[in-house]
């Protein structure tokens, strides 16, 4: 039986647990870092300093590259410290705590996120994900209980509808209007879903909103329930994810015990219940159709749309699917009204986007900008710019379905439509940063050879598309490629985008479409000149051996895997092309800098 | 319990929960480490699903494992380097001294053989790996004595 609870008592204690602390970021990109030894350092030293402060855990805050992250608030005012190890603990514990004044190396944590805006990751960092106490005393479940006992479900969507907001899962459908369809659907059942099947190689914002806010995500469910006259929920979540799964189960089991989920939810007419289930490592899985039979424990394959969902999904019952990010934005809009977060972004984008940035970036990490906002600032303001001084190339958004801007478009405001317009997509969220070390068709090989390896093989344009176009950068990237490849390459993906059955199919010749716009003087280099710019494609490389610096020591000869080396230490050595395997032995063992790649 | 009792839970648990079969599939593969024929046979007859949609979803999702996965990982590396070198004839030295092909585990589970790309010493071609140990320069006649040294 579900206990009784008044969100205001919970609050108001919650409020009161006093306004000295110490935070520890413990996601598992915290836990890898070491978060782990650092809190119970923290509760040791704590405890040996003989101070009664409350010590928690919070989820990813999105400074990934400063991890493992202690953040201690005394009146003085809140402060964080990066790259903590055990032996910074006893300082932060003993002087900045006991005595009240900051450390030297604290950041006070408003700056930490500066150029930023925080709705979907509002409480990351903030919250204890594995307290839904401590999510209520964030006002938590205020929207819920209010849209439940004042509101109706019209009112919900109407609201969704003022916000604008569109799913931040890739396509950006209005998420409105998929919820309109499916409450004009007439069944006896209907499901809300939620896809927490992350999959593109360097997103995973998802997964920092389930284990730093999981309560923001189950709120956005219930509310999104409600609206669409849903009986029960799915969390369809990655097996990889074990950390979000555990935190996930531990919200849901916390909603069933204060009776926020189940029959007559605060009291009103409206009962719903949630259930997780595990996907298994398929990428495809990520496209609704394919989803949809995984949740039902078949193989995930695409079926051709209509029916839509909305009309028939789950169990051919009506079935709303919504990831992650928006779901944990819908509880954001309920609380402060569909008109605040409609004020944000710029157009037909409203409210705020989550990006993990990657790559050559001087900090990478999640950040949640404001739509409108410029790549360029992302980048070089937010993200501290390119690592090891080098030049930007470019920036590739969207994933495996994405694609690249070049830099003279950095100052492109981030929306739906001004990155389709470049040729790229929103995608859940995927931010790569290219520097001059990277080779363009070493990347779209990377991303290519992505979907054809995820490809679940029921439509052949994927299928067989796939495979063919991988074959044709294999043969570029090796130096073998002809100019009529291109225009192969540009037909098939052609092809693949008008004739196959689901997003992946459609969407993976992307990388190769945007690239071929923006670099097809790189692919005409690799054909042509048999050049890679930045000297990645390694079957174009050669190694060669500097006469003036060589003192004819002969270890290269000597560790060289393929007998390429010829010479002897009188006449000098040389590589022989032909012989060559490439991999770099000889350079590697080389003392004086003689061999050099080329 | 034996090993029938705890799919026999399984099961149970999930019989009667509309399109589990992959929920019931975790649920195994974590008690057992993969998901051995028998056992799918006997989940087939106690959920009353042909062992064909079982073996349709296991052979589908890559996280689902059909052998044991051993207590050594043993990689050859077959990058052209070690290819030139000879890693194709310490492959065949190490099936016939595990008795099983790539990608499986031996019986008494120490072993599993996998192929991998480049690890990246090309120096020291052919490389065998070994958990995170990296022998280089080996000849097939020095298999059995690395091997001998896991094999307590």
């Amino acid at each position: 039986m579900a206990e009784k609870i008044c969100l205001e008592d919970i609050q108001k204690s919650q409020q009161e647990a006093g306004d000295t602390w110490i935070k520890v970021g413990m996601a598992t990109c915290g836990i890898a870092a070491g978060a782990d030894k650092v809190y119970k350092a923290v509760l040791k030293e704590v405890e040996s300093n003989g101070l009664n402060i409350p010590v928690m855990i919070t989820g990813c805050i999105g400074s990934c590259y400063a991890e493992p992250l202690v953040e201690v608030k005394t009146s003085e005012g809140q402060f964080m410290y990066t790259g903590v190890d055990e032996a910074m603990v006893s300082d932060i514990v003993g002087k900045h705590v006991a005595t009240g004044k900051s450390l030297p190396s604290g950041v006070p944590s408003d700056s930490f996120n500066e150029g930023q805006m925080r709705i979907a990751m509002r409480h990351c960092g903030i919250v204890d994900p594995e307290s839904i106490d401590s999510y209520i005393g964030n006002d938590g479940y205020a929207a819920l209980r209010k849209h439940l006992t004042e509101g109706t479900p019209e009112g919900v969507i109407e609201e969704m509808k003022k916000s604008g907001l569109r799913g931040r899962g890739g396509a950006g459908f209005p998420t409105f209007m998929k919820w309109t369809f499916a409450s004009k659907s007439k069944s006896d059942e209907k499901y809300i879903i939620c896809n927490a099947d992350e999959g593109d190689p360097g997103a995973y914002m998802d997964r920092s909103i389930l284990e730093g806010d999981p309560h923001a995500v189950v709120e956005g469910m219930i509310l999104g329930g409600y609206a669409i006259g849903a009986t029960k929920g799915f969390f369809y979540v990655r097996a990889e994810y074990p950390l979000a799964i555990r935190r996930l189960q531990k919200a849901i089991d916390a909603c069933k015990k204060y009776g926020i989920l189940g029959e007559n939810i605060f009291g009103s007419s409206f009962s719903f219940d949630i259930e997780i289930r595990l996907g298994a490592g398929a990428f495809v899985c990520g496209e609704e159709t394919a989803l949809i039979a995984s949740l039902e424990g078949k193989r995930g394959t695409p079926r051709p749309r209509p029916p839509f969902p909305t009309d028939k999904g789950a169990f051919e019952k009506p079935s709303v699917i919504n990831n992650v990010e928006t779901l944990a934005n819908v509880s954001a809009i309920l609380f402060k009204g569909g008109d605040w977060y409609g004020s944000i972004g710029v157009g037909k984008s409203t409210g705020t986007k989550v990006f993990a940035v990657t790559g050559k970036v001087k900090h990478s990490g999640l950040v949640e900008i404001p739509m409108g906002t410029t790549i360029r600032d992302v980048v070089f303001k937010i993200c501290g710019g390119i690592a090891k001084e080098k030049k930007i190339l470019a920036v590739q958004t969207g994933g495996p379905s994405g694609g690249v801007i070049t830099e003279q478009y950095l100052d492109t405001p981030i929306s739906y439509e001004s990155l389709a317009e470049l040729g790229s997509i929103m995608g859940s969220g995927g931010m790569i940063v290219m520097d001059e070390d990277d080779c363009i068709v070493d990347i779209a090989k990377f991303y290519l050879g992505f979907c054809v390896d995820e490809s679940c093989g029921k439509c052949s344009p994927c299928r067989i598309g796939g495979k063919k176009m991988l074959g044709l950068l294999e043969k570029i990237s090796e130096g073998k490629g002809e100019l009529g490849d291109l225009d192969k390459l540009k037909q098939i993906c052609h092809a693949m985008q008008k004739a196959s059955l689901c997003g992946l199919g459609q969407t993976a010749p992307n990388p190769i479409v945007s690239t071929l716009r923006y670099f097809e003087h790189e692919y005409k280099a690799h054909i042509t000149e048999h050049k890679c710019r930045a000297g990645v494609c390694q079957k174009l490389l050669k190694y060669l051996v500097v006469e003036d610096k060589c003192k004819r020591c002969g270890i290269c000869q000597k560790i060289c895997p393929a007998d390429a080396i010829e010479g002897d230490r009188k006449s000098g050595f040389t590589v022989i092309q032909d012989k060559c395997i490439k991999c770099g032995s000889c350079l590697d063992s080389c003392k004086f800098d003689a061999i050099v790649k080329k | 319990m034996s090993e029938d009792a705890r799919i026999e839970e399984v099961a149970a648990k999930w019989k009667d929960v509309p399109g589990s079969l992959i929920m019931a599939l975790h649920e195994v593969q974590e008690k057992l480490g993969y998901v051995p024929r028998e056992t799918a046979m006997e989940l087939a007859k106690e959920m009353h699903v042909p062992l064909a949609r079982i073996y349709e979803v296991l052979t589908f999702y890559s996280f689902f494992k059909l052998t044991p996965p051993g207590k050594h990982k043993v990689q050859v590396c077959l990058g052209t380097a070690c290819y030139l070198k000879g890693a194709a004839k310490l492959v065949e030295e190490l099936k016939d001294q595990l008795k099983i092909n790539e990608g499986e585990t031996t019986e008494d589970g120490m072993f599993e053989l996998e192929l991998v790309r480049c690890v990246g010493c090309c120096g020291l071609a052919p490389v065998v790996v070994i958990g995170e140990k990296v022998y280089g320069n080996v000849e097939p006649a020095e298999i059995a004595s690395i091997l001998s040294e896991y094999e307590k």
